[in-house]
């Protein structure tokens, strides 16, 4: 068989995280009943016009700048003209002439290296509602309330060879547009969207082959297979002497297959024109350099921030800055305890460990900053032990518990009374004389085994440190 | 109460402030007219009489307490059925929106009922505000008062008609391409069509977006232009909405015009013009001239791009913005289908009339890709030249005198046979819409057919001032006042 090449170009629709819609004051918030969330003008009643969120555009030049895109100075909004019952005005307002963000790149990095990706554009778009089929009826209803949502559209141009670098310029993404607040980018949940133009090539031909566009994938694993499985099915079609066919593809993540979409829903004339109930958008420099001053930290800088002001490793600054949320609450907690390379631990280990366990997102943190703190705080002074700590941890982590309440609480201090705990380690010294024959024999890790028996006599509550050291006392005395 | 019959609106308001009549006596004459000379006009397409007259008692109230002291206050006025007033029918005349009600109220009218106007009805139409004549509404064609053989024009016929035949004094339209101007001219009254963005389109039901503008309709120019300062506005729910410096344009109702320089296109005065309507624009050359105005003619140029261009932008808008109108979520649906793309179909076959199809038609094939930059974009370039050739006209004169149309009001079934015909006799009216002009008409006399001809003042953008100015001058001397 011949050697082919990948060639995939991304388009990725954001949603963004605006409290009201795009054109209309209606909130964004999901979870509430069908069409409460609504309005004449996201429902598309006769003579509603749509009205512009700034904050719309200021995340989209937001992401622009992050992406080192050019701003567009004067941009417009066009009309796509199709009919669905999802879309009330029978036209999605978009922007196909003169999209906000035009001519940017990301870099990535994969194990071959690092690389620039380039970004088409960047372009504002209304979301459209949501059909529900009632089979127990045999109708259809729509609800309106994600109608008229923010999203932006960032188109690639088709510069991902591989699987792993669309991950991982989804990736970049993703933190990026995080780390801006601009959205949560939850493929999952719809937030982000990724469809995917596919086309192979034989290596070293500077012509593209046919592309199909991929759509329907919802989470990293979905993309890797679908991009795997069109690569394939492309590769047979050219070796089999047949054409690859220019169309949409839906990928059934089950069936691990895709089909093509009826060319039904796939009508390629949207009659585009630019909508003339929106003026031209004015930006100006001002209002671009008002939002580079107002631009976050971006990882990068955040981690060499890390590495120099908290003198952290160069691997926990990594981590910590991997997602927006997790470098968030590392600078909350430290800002509380001032012990950074503790809470960097904490929020390493134990957090990404029941994060992954419980397959949350460091978005999904419930626990605040103050209590981490105070956990911290605890296992210092030694009030707890390590284990204990742990424990408590995990309580905060799902319940976000005042650990200093719950300690006292459930009783779990150490037992730092060294009355109580001289008699408990002499009680041990006599009914174990083997080991602390062992020890004066020279054989010192048999001490282990008493600060073992000391510990189980005290349910874990005792220091382990402070009673290794009274154990030595005795045992070297006697 | 036939006292009020012949008495202006402002009048009318003044009489009601001083305890002289009261605004439910006002409605109620208004009623017993339309009562009177409706069923032959049909200039009304929905009414609601007791609503009306309830709020022509809690009117009444506001203004005997001081809270409402607009000066027309109390007046009852018509609107056209294309704009929205929450829980009532607005049905663009057409049969697609039979039995929809409005959610919520425009922003022109809400500023109307502000302002103590009663609403009586709302009034016939073309269908979607697409026809020179109100013959294609589904309520069946609205008749010229003057002579019911004739038609008012269109498309804001009901308004104008209602006007003209005493059933109102007051009405709000809609000019897209001369929708207020020419049937004004028709009927014997005077409408506005004001610069874009200064009356919201909020609740308008929209057919060219960038063309639409709502207008006052009044028996003369003090009336209208009253009316046009209650409705004008800069407005959160529309984004093209301009903050304008100053509204108060009753300070333009003098005669003062000397030195007021006005030009005729010399292009509007040649082929296809009837000779009675010539003759009028002539006579109000003297007569301005008389007051010491300098009216010249002069050439715009480009008169023959003016209706393509027009047709084109109009009806590329028209196609998408009457999409929304499927069946799905109000309005009329058909009875029998199959599956959804069928129901579209047929729902849409249905419920919009013919002229309404050809413009869909038409628009849908301006924007298709391989046609947009021949036909949507050209139309555009052309509308910029005419801008232009606006600007210089402007950079000459303080405004423009022409004709309205190029004949008075045909007779009724004259015009539907031959559409390009209709649609060049919009010649006169629809460079305004394209270039955000205002424009007011104004009559000027009787034809040798007894029809009304009415003539067009047009400014400058957000310059009302002069037109105004030359209309009331105008109306006065024609008045012998």
């Amino acid at each position: 068989m011949r050697d082919y090449e990948t060639v995939i170009g991304l388009e990725v629709h954001v949603e963004l995280a605006t409290k009201t819609k795009i054109f209309c004051g209606c909130s964004t918030k999901f979870g509430v009943k069908p069409n409460v969330n609504t309005c004449p003008v996201c429902t598309g009643m006769p003579g509603a016009l749509p009205v512009l969120n700034k904050q719309v555009v200021d995340y989209a030049i937001a992401v622009g700048l992050a992406t080192n895109c050019d701003i567009t100075r004067d941009c417009k909004f066009d009309r796509k003209n199709y009919f669905y019952p999802d879309n009330p005005q029978n036209y999605q307002i978009s922007q196909l002439y003169l999209p906000i963000c035009r001519n940017g790149h990301v870099e990535i990095e994969t194990k071959d290296g690092k690389k620039d990706v380039r970004i088409h554009e960047i372009h504002m778009e209304e979301d459209a509602g949501k059909l529900v089929h009632d089979e127990w009826e045999d109708t259809s209803n729509v609800d309106f309330n994600r109608s008229g949502v923010p999203l932006i559209e960032i188109v690639s141009e088709p510069d991902m060879r591989s699987a792993e670098e669309v991950i991982a310029y989804l990736d970049k993404l993703r933190m990026t547009i995080a780390y801006l607040g601009a959205s949560d980018c939850k493929l999952q949940e719809g937030s982000m969207r990724a469809d995917v133009n596919l086309s192979v090539r034989e290596k070293g031909s500077d012509k593209f082959g046919t592309r199909t566009e991929m759509k329907n994938l919802n989470s990293f694993k979905a993309i890797a297979r679908a991009i795997e499985g069109e690569r394939a099915r492309q590769i047979d079609l050219i070796e089999e002497g047949k054409e690859v066919v220019q169309e949409t593809r839906h990928w059934d993540d089950v069936k691990e297959s895709s089909y093509a979409m009826r060319s039904k829903e796939d009508a390629k004339d949207y009659r585009y024109f630019p909508d003339p109930d929106l003026a031209t958008i004015h930006i100006s420099e001002e209002w671009i350099e008002n939002i580079r001053a107002n631009q976050p930290e971006m990882a990068p800088e955040k981690k060499k921030r890390y590495m120099e002001e908290f003198g952290l490793p160069e691997y926990d600054a990594d981590i910590l800055t991997l997602e927006k949320k997790m470098a968030d609450m590392f600078e909350a907690t430290t800002a509380i305890c001032n012990k950074p390379k503790k809470v960097s631990n904490w929020l390493m280990v134990e957090t990404m460990r029941l994060l992954k366990e419980q397959s949350m997102d460091a978005a999904d943190i419930r626990f605040s900053p103050e209590n981490l703190a105070k956990l911290i705080e605890l296992a210092d002074k030694g009030t707890i032990n390590s284990s204990v700590a742990k424990e408590v941890f995990e309580v905060m982590f799902n319940d976000n518990i005042d650990p200093e309440a719950y300690v006292e609480e459930k009783g779990l201090a150490t037992v730092s009374d060294t009355g109580e705990l001289d008699a408990i380690i002499k009680k041990v010294i006599e009914e174990n004389p083997k080991s602390v024959e062992d020890y004066k024999a020279g054989k010192k890790k048999a001490i282990g085994f008493l600060v073992g028996q000391t510990m189980k006599a005290t349910q874990g509550k005792a220091a382990p440190n402070v009673v290794n050291q009274i154990l030595t006392k005795y045992l070297d005395e006697a | 109460m036939s006292k009020i019959n012949e008495l202006s609106a402002t009048k009318v308001s003044e009489l009601i402030k001083n305890h002289e009549i009261t605004v439910e006596e006002a409605v109620l004459d208004s009623y017993s007219a339309i009562d009177a000379k409706d069923k032959e006009i049909n200039a009304f397409v929905h009414m609601e009489k007791e609503k009306a007259l309830e709020e022509a008692k809690s009117i009444q109230e506001k203004i005997d307490k001081g809270e409402i002291t607009s000066p027309l206050a109390g007046v009852p006025i018509a609107v056209k059925d294309n704009m929205c007033i929450v829980n009532e029918p607005a049905t663009c005349c057409s049969n697609i929106l039979k039995g929809y009600k409005s959610t919520y109220t425009a922003t022109a009218v809400d500023k109307v009922k502000d302002s103590g106007m009663v609403v009586v009805g709302k009034t016939n139409m073309d269908e979607f505000a697409m026809g020179s004549t109100t013959e294609t509404s589904c309520f069946g064609p609205c008749k010229n008062p003057v002579n019911t053989d004739r038609v008012p024009g269109g498309s804001s016929g009901g308004s104008c008609a209602a006007v003209a035949a005493g059933e109102v004094k007051l009405a709000l339209g809609s000019d897209t391409g001369g929708s207020i101007r020419q049937p004004s001219g028709y009927c014997g009254v005077v409408g506005i069509k004001p610069t874009y963005g200064t009356v919201s389109r909020s609740g308008l039901i929209a057919y060219g977006s960038s063309l639409d503008q709502i207008g006052p309709i009044a028996n003369d120019v003090t009336d209208c232009v009253k009316l046009l300062e209650v409705i004008s506005g800069k407005d959160n729910k529309d984004s093209t909405s301009i903050l304008r410096q100053d509204y108060d344009f009753s300070k333009y109702l003098t005669e003062d015009v000397k030195g007021l320089k006005i030009g005729i296109p010399a292009d509007y005065l040649s082929e296809g013009l009837d000779k009675d309507v010539y003759d009028k624009v002539m006579e109000v050359k003297d007569i301005l001239t008389d007051k010491g105005a300098v009216v010249e003619e002069f050439n715009l140029g480009l008169s023959e791009y003016i209706i393509p261009a027009y047709y084109i932008i109009a009806c590329a808008e028209a196609s998408s913005n009457l999409e929304r109108f499927d069946g799905v979520k109000y309005g009329y649906r058909t009875p029998d289908y199959e599956e959804l793309h069928e129901m579209y179909k047929k729902s849409r076959s249905e419920g919009f009339g013919s002229e309404v199809k050809r413009r869909i038609m038409l628009g849908s094939f301006v924007l298709s890709s391989g046609y947009y930059d021949a036909y949507y974009i050209k139309a555009l370039k052309t509308k910029a030249l005419l801008k232009k050739a606006y600007d210089d006209a402007f950079s000459k004169y303080d405004c423009i005198l022409s004709p309205v149309a190029p004949t008075t009001a045909p007779e009724i079934g004259k015009s539907l046979q031959d559409p390009l015909k209709m649609y060049l006799s919009d010649i006169y009216t629809v460079s305004v819409n394209l270039c955000y002009l205002p424009g007011i008409c104004v009559p000027a006399g009787l034809a040798s057919d007894n029809m009304p001809v009415g003539v067009q003042f047009i400014g400058n953008t957000f310059r009302e001032d002069n037109i105004i100015k030359a209309a009331y001058a105008l109306e006065k001397a024609r008045k012998g006042e």
